[in-house]
């Protein structure tokens, strides 16, 4: 019982999660300065950014729209990064080994911050927030489909093992997915939909600051905000977590293992930055299709070529 | 029901304070109106009460950016009403300061284009790239910004011999800085994604509008002051007028990028010409500025400049009436904006290279049926002061 605590609360649950996550949050934007001739914050900005906001920063909230769900909508999300973290990392860890069928689950958890995000714009009674929750809402239709064909497709080439653990041991048996040609195309998809579930260029338009000045966001301020920065960062840990379990081989953390593992995270965490600095922003109906037609199109062929065994 | 996506006062589109109003249905832009006049500073009010050479000082704050064309365009028009012909030198060194200038401002727009199509790391490099122009111009005028280096009859400061092979050097290193930039941005496909077909201006918008600048020579409309009405060396030096046919923000991305190729041949022929030409030769002696009337253009980086002075014989202007190429440009948003989703109504707004604080203007409310003015200057004096003295009583 103590022990379960322990896991859920500390590691590698909750402050683990978050704290990697800060850390590569900062890595992200240190990655970025190096690209853009910048010199970058220090290590410890994002905690920095974090207690400000939760601490010091006054919460201001709207006059219009629907104060509880606006305040609520942020814990939803924590809360539902928090737990798809946990079901990811306990089985990647070997720590427990989960239950049947916690694809499906870390799946549905992973899309509750992007609705929330979406909920909380809307309750929040602001013309530009609108505009941010619309563009947030038309971006979950068209990604959680190649998401979940994705997630359909590692079923399948782990023999129709719907446990984390088990996609790991098919990975133990077989070698990383990655390493055929489906499992390639199927990683191409996947690093998209973590573009946009994570909100990053040239998938930002929800927040869009040139255009909508940070749509969903923009009447967030003080400690809730403070919660939306933090599953910000816990997402950006969690996505890459998914990627390493699903398609990577999953984690191993003895003794040289280690090392890779860590350098695992880094990579992915490494190619999303660069995606995110040598592109431009898509209008939202050119990242509609290019999900529906482009990225549907590349699953549905990796998973012909799962049948034909490659 | 249309709703009101407001754009400014205060936005990160745009630095300066302006507010656009899109009525939106969705995410399309059904109509647009614009609020302008946050600003405002009376510089042509201003301009009547300092002499002719501190009136150089001043314009040249009419714009921070594009800073050296309207005391370009001011010594054009003071030196017609003077009857001046100016020396060579003169002209050579008015012409790169000018087309430095152009260099500075193009790159400073296509670095915030790139930061309002959310690619930062254009924004950045391009600003970078941007640095060594801006140290020319200290080195050359001993500012970086608002360089001080016209007067009537000439400039203040020469460009001494030995420091061509300077400048020289610093236009080589920027040429392959270029060619790097234009290989960058005219062959992403995602920047062609975003910004091809989008805010398209016609050709018969341009000039039912009267567009200026690169934002009219976008649209296929071949106008520019440099050579359409000479002035400075530019009928000395050969070059020739950027145009593209299809009025997109992808061709005025093209239509600026191309120009930067011509404003280094233009310095580059402008220096080997300096070369010639006597030193310290740089200005005509004005004793005195005859009555009469003015008008002087300038091409700046955003389109003409026009400046008109009225003189009495004393050295104060009578009337200065400035117009500054936003003020035409702003208009044709009408046109480009409207029917488009916000995405794209906030890059075609940013697309003509807009400054607010250039076009500024104090607007007098008339009485349709009498004509009578509702408001005038000193009525808005006693306004404010009324309200001044209302907030000192309450705080007292």
């Amino acid at each position: 019982m103590y022990k379960d605590l322990l896991y859920y609360l500390i590691f590698p649950g909750f402050i683990f999660i978050s704290v990697a996550g800060a850390f590569l949050s900062w890595f992200d934007r240190k990655i970025t300065a190096w690209v853009q001739f910048r010199k970058g914050p220090p290590l410890l900005q994002p905690f920095y950014d974090f207690f400000k906001l939760l601490l010091v920063k006054e919460t201001i909230l709207p006059a219009s729209g629907s104060r509880l769900t606006f305040l609520m909508s942020p814990v939803f999300g924590l809360t539902g990064a928090c737990l798809s973290g946990i079901l990811i990392m306990l089985p990647a860890l070997g720590l427990k080994s989960g239950f049947s069928g916690d694809m499906i689950v870390i799946f549905y958890m992973l899309t509750i911050p992007s609705l929330t995000y979406m909920i909380g714009a809307l309750a929040a009674g602001n013309p530009l927030a609108a505009v941010g929750a619309s563009r947030e809402m038309k971006l979950i239709i068209s990604y959680e489909l190649t998401f979940l064909l994705v997630i359909a497709a590692v079923i399948l080439k782990a023999d129709l093992a719907v446990t984390v653990q088990d996609i790991i041991l098919a990975q133990g048996e077989k070698g990383p997915f990655v390493g055929s040609l489906s499992g390639i195309l199927l990683f191409i998809a996947f690093v998209f939909c973590m573009q946009a579930k994570l909100g990053l260029v040239p998938f930002d338009m929800a927040e869009a600051e040139t255009e909508i000045t940070h749509g969903s966001f923009i009447e967030y301020s003080g400690t809730a905000y403070a919660l939306i920065r933090l599953t910000k960062y816990m997402m950006l840990f969690i996505l890459p977590a998914f990627l390493c379990v699903t398609l990577l081989g999953g984690f191993r953390t003895d003794g040289i293992h280690l090392l890779w593992t860590v350098l695992k995270m880094i990579g992915v965490v490494l190619l999303i930055t660069l995606i995110r600095n040598t592109n431009p922003r898509v209008r939202i109906d050119q990242a509609m299709r290019f999900f529906f037609i482009w990225m549907n199109l590349l699953v549905i062929v990796a998973i012909v070529l799962i049948y034909f065994g490659l | 029901m249309s709703k009101i996506i407001p754009i400014g006062p205060y936005h990160p589109l745009q630095e300066e304070p302006e507010l656009f109003k899109l009525y939106c249905e969705g995410e399309i832009v059904k109509d647009i109106k614009w609020e302008t006049g946050y600003n405002h500073r009376g510089i042509e009010k201003l301009s009547e009460s300092k002499t002719f050479d501190q009136v150089f000082f001043l314009v040249e704050r009419v714009c921070g950016i594009c800073s050296t064309s309207h005391p370009f365009a001011f010594a054009n028009c003071m030196e017609e009403i003077a009857g001046i012909e100016i020396t060579n030198r003169t002209k050579y060194i008015r012409s790169v300061i000018g087309e430095l200038e152009r260099i500075h401002s193009h790159l400073l727009w296509l670095g915030l284009a790139g930061h309002f199509l959310g690619y930062n790391t254009v924004f950045m490099w391009v600003w970078k790239y941007r640095e060594p122009v801006l140290d020319l111009f200290e080195m050359i005028t001993g500012n970086r910004n608002s360089y001080a280096m016209f007067k009537i009859g000439g400039v203040r400061r020469d460009i001494p011999n030995d420091k061509i092979p300077a400048i020289q050097e610093v236009l080589r290193g920027l040429k392959k800085k270029l060619d790097m930039l234009v290989g960058a941005v005219m062959d992403d496909p995602v920047i062609h994604a975003r910004t091809k077909g989008v805010g398209v201006l016609t050709r018969e918008d341009v000039i039912d509008y009267a567009a200026v600048g690169p934002t009219a020579r976008a649209s296929g409309v071949d106008i520019d002051v440099r050579r359409d009405d000479p002035y400075a060396a530019y009928p000395l030096v050969s070059w020739k007028v950027i145009t593209a046919k299809e009025g997109d923000v992808f061709a005025k991305v093209e239509v600026r990028l191309l120009e930067m190729y011509e404003s280094v041949s233009i310095i580059e022929q402008c220096l080997e010409g300096l070369k010639k030409e006597k030193e310290g030769d740089i200005e005509i002696p004005v004793d005195e500025i005859p009555a009469g009337m003015g008008t002087g253009r300038a091409e700046a980086p955003r389109g003409e400049v026009f400046h008109f002075v009225m003189t009495d014989g004393s050295n104060f202007p009578v009337r200065h009436k400035i117009r500054a190429p936003s003020y035409v440009n702003i208009a044709t948003f009408k046109k480009s904006c409207i029917g488009q989703t916000i995405s794209d109504a906030t890059i075609s707004l940013a697309a003509v290279d807009p400054c607010y604080c250039c076009t500024e203007r104090m607007a007098y409310a008339y009485d349709a049926a009498t004509g009578k003015k509702l408001l005038n200057g000193s009525e808005l004096v006693r306004l404010s002061q009324a309200k001044t003295d209302e907030i000192r009583k309450k705080m007292i």
